[in-house]
């Protein structure tokens, strides 16, 4: 049980008390009724008393091996017996095991005359003669104020009340006495003035044609309980009382991560995935797929052996089933493997609260890991209650550390806008699915707009929904903005015939280059091997001038001795 | 109520016995409202019925069980058994009037 329920097992040993094994409000109660002492449960008709008093006393024979006494003064016993067999409790089997007792009186005032003094000794002696016969210790007076349409004199009426209440005490026994919502006080007769010790107050409200339950405990004397008024639900498993406050904000986080269940959208996160026990928020308009991606959700708890409880409201298991089944889900599967539930459900079924119980106990009974509820926008209310409500819906998960995606249809009005953002601050992550519409086709595109404490991607990425589930695809982001479906793909195309082109040009421009140097190189050659022949043709005359000038020195040398000769 | 009950009871024309009064009085214990029911019970029946009626006591406190079959919550509660059809008055019976339009007695010398 959660938190706000001050901890059951500090009960105060000084009060002993009976549990009444009502889901729910034996934790209200901290244990149940006082046990020996009778307490009042009162309410309007049809609020479920007669029930209330029935289920004490089947779970206390059933159960705590007390066996007990219905004082009917209103039903049969043969219609009692009828009236509770769909919640599975067999009273006459009960009654023949000498576990119960049923005593119907019957009063009609037409059939008596009264004449002098009385009391309603009788009465005790039916009751104390039926207690006595199966060692009842729980006993119900069911509707003890018919006595007062019955009899002529209130006083003595007040009077034989109070003595009999006594008498209950002073026996020991645990007894619920029903009453009618009467006007300006709790019950018609005033009951609760003889009934002290603990007072329960049922109430049935409708609000915009939608049925409430709700009981609470007026007062419980000798012991703390729960003072709110707490929804309860009777269904086919009798009734449930809910105890769903706000908690307190006091409690782990966990920085687990797991996967979204959509691998792209795992990569936006620095960490991989979102936090275990974490919020999140998935909004966007029709069509953007926001069911599908909590389908990619619940189906990745699962293959992570986690327990996943799905609730819808506005489509049928079978429908999610079938549509995650075309993006290659098999949800059918997990349920069969006991992993996932569906729990269904319209909006407009219960009211706000109602919802609030139900879920309450589904979380109790199927103990998920993550929870998916698709759409929160299908709640309808006053904005304040809706928003009281899903606060109280996620503090719930929170604080049994379940994982919870929210999924949102963000109209373009003011309310949902309103809504959504007024969610959107208690949501830890907030994924907004978006339309795209360009060029005559539309596109869907995701964003993270919050993901507290871990970094992301601030990219708006596109995404489609494939036979294979949905993925996100590789950002187009350009000199020309985001651009995505066909404009992407366009843009795309183009970019990479202007890469075709440059690169050919490039090569182009290589070959030419080589093509220039080829040809210079060339000439260099020739140019080489011409200034080759120059330096050849040079160095020969260079030869010969020298060769020459040698013999024209010899020939001088040759005269010069020969003139000398001849001096 | 009673005041309308005797015609259709009259109009049997043969009043197969008419007379005689099977009474049943519940008490628990002897308490003083028991013992005052049963003195005028008594009184009452030998002033009216003198020699047509047969009164049986019943103490819940020695058979509590049977304090069920004839709904009885008021100590004292007088049972008219007999004639059809069953009446009850609860109380000591101080009000002579009102049990005499509670048996709905007719004096033997009615009018016929």
């Amino acid at each position: 049980m959660p938190p706000d329920v001050i901890a059951a097992d500090t009960a105060p040993a000084t009060l002993l008390k009976a549990p009444t094994g009502i889901d729910g409000f034996d934790n209200i109660t901290l244990g149940g009724l006082p046990a020996g002492r009778p307490s009042l449960v009162c309410g309007a008709a049809g609020c479920g008393k007669t029930l209330f008093a029935m289920t004490f006393l089947v779970n206390g024979a059933n159960r705590y091996g007390e066996p007990g006494v219905f004082m009917s003064f209103e039903e049969r016993a043969e219609d009692l017996a009828a009236n509770v067999a769909s919640l599975g409790y067999d009273l006459d089997g009960l009654v023949a095991d000498g576990k119960l007792a049923i005593d119907h009186v019957h009063v009609e005032r037409s059939e008596i005359e009264e004449s002098g003094e009385y009391d309603l000794e009788g009465l005790f002696v039916r009751l104390g003669f039926a207690a006595d016969s199966i060692g009842a210790k729980r006993v119900v007076l069911d509707t003890i104020e018919t006595l007062f349409s019955g009899f002529t004199d209130p006083m003595l009426l007040r009077a034989e009340l109070r003595r009999l209440f006594g008498w209950i005490k002073e026996r020991g026994l645990t007894a619920v006495i029903t009453g009618e919502r009467g006007e300006g006080q709790l019950t018609r007769q005033g009951l609760e003035e003889y009934v002290s010790d603990c007072v329960v107050l049922l109430d049935n409200r409708v609000a915009d044609q939608i049925t409430t339950r709700r009981l609470r405990v007026v007062k419980y004397r000798g012991s703390a309980h729960g003072t709110n008024e707490y929804p309860f639900l009777i269904d086919g498993d009798g009734i449930s009382v809910l105890p769903v406050t706000s908690s307190g904000l006091n409690r782990p986080a966990s920085s687990e991560v797991v996967s979204s269940g959509v691998p792209g959208l795992d990569a936006m996160l620095r960490s991989g995935g979102l936090y275990r026990g974490s919020s999140i928020l998935l909004s966007g308009v029709a069509g953007t797929g926001k069911t599908t991606i909590a389908s990619h959700f619940a189906d990745a708890a699962c293959r992570r052996g986690e327990r996943c409880l799905f609730f819808v409201f506005e489509e049928s298991a079978q429908e999610i089933c079938r549509n995650a089944e075309s993006v290659g889900l098999d949800l059918p599967g997990w349920v069969k493997a006991g992993l996932l539930r569906f729990e269904a459900a319209r909006p407009s079924l219960y009211g706000l609260e109602m919802h609030l119980a139900r879920m309450h106990r589904d979380l109790d009974r199927f103990q998920p890991d993550v929870v998916v509820m698709d759409p929160i926008s299908a709640f309808r209310g006053p904005d304040t209650e809706v928003h009281a409500t899903l606060l109280r819906m996620m503090d719930l998960l929170k604080s049994r550390g379940i994982t919870g995606l929210f999924t949102s249809l963000r109209n373009d009005g003011a309310l949902q806008e309103g809504g959504d953002q007024g969610l959107s601050s208690l949501m830890d992550a907030w994924i907004r699915l978006q339309d795209l519409e360009a060029d005559g086709e539309r596109n869907r595109t995701l964003y993270l707009i919050k993901a507290r404490g871990m970094s992301h991607s601030n990219q708006v990425r596109e995404y489609r929904i494939t036979d294979a589930g949905v993925e996100l695809i590789e950002p187009y982001v350009g000199p020309e903005g985001v651009l995505t479906g066909s404009a992407r793909l366009s843009q795309a195309a183009r970019e990479q015939a202007a890469m075709t082109r440059r690169h050919q040009e490039a090569q182009r421009r290589r070959r030419e280059l080589a093509r220039k140097r080829d040809a210079l190189e060339r000439r260099m050659q020739e140019m080489r091997a011409a200034l080759e022949a120059e330096e050849d043709e040079a160095n020969l005359l260079l030869t010969q001038d020298d060769v020459h000038e040698a013999v024209l020195a010899d020939d001088r040398t040759a005269v010069a001795s020969l003139r000398g000769a001849a001096e | 109520m009673t005041g309308l009950e005797p015609l259709p009871e009259r109009a049997p024309g043969g009043d197969p016995d008419p007379g005689h009064y099977h009474l049943r009085l519940y008490v628990a214990g002897q308490t003083s409202k028991s013992l005052k029911a049963l003195a005028n019970l008594k009184r009452f029946c030998e002033e009216h019925l003198a020699g047509r009626y047969e009164i049986e006591v019943i103490d819940l406190l020695e058979n509590p069980r049977l304090a069920a079959g004839d709904q009885v919550l008021a100590i004292p509660t007088l049972v008219r058994k007999l004639p059809a059809p069953l009446k009850r008055i609860i109380g000591d019976l101080s009000n002579t009037e009102k049990v005499l339009v509670g048996l709905d007695i007719r004096p033997r010398a009615a009018p016929v």
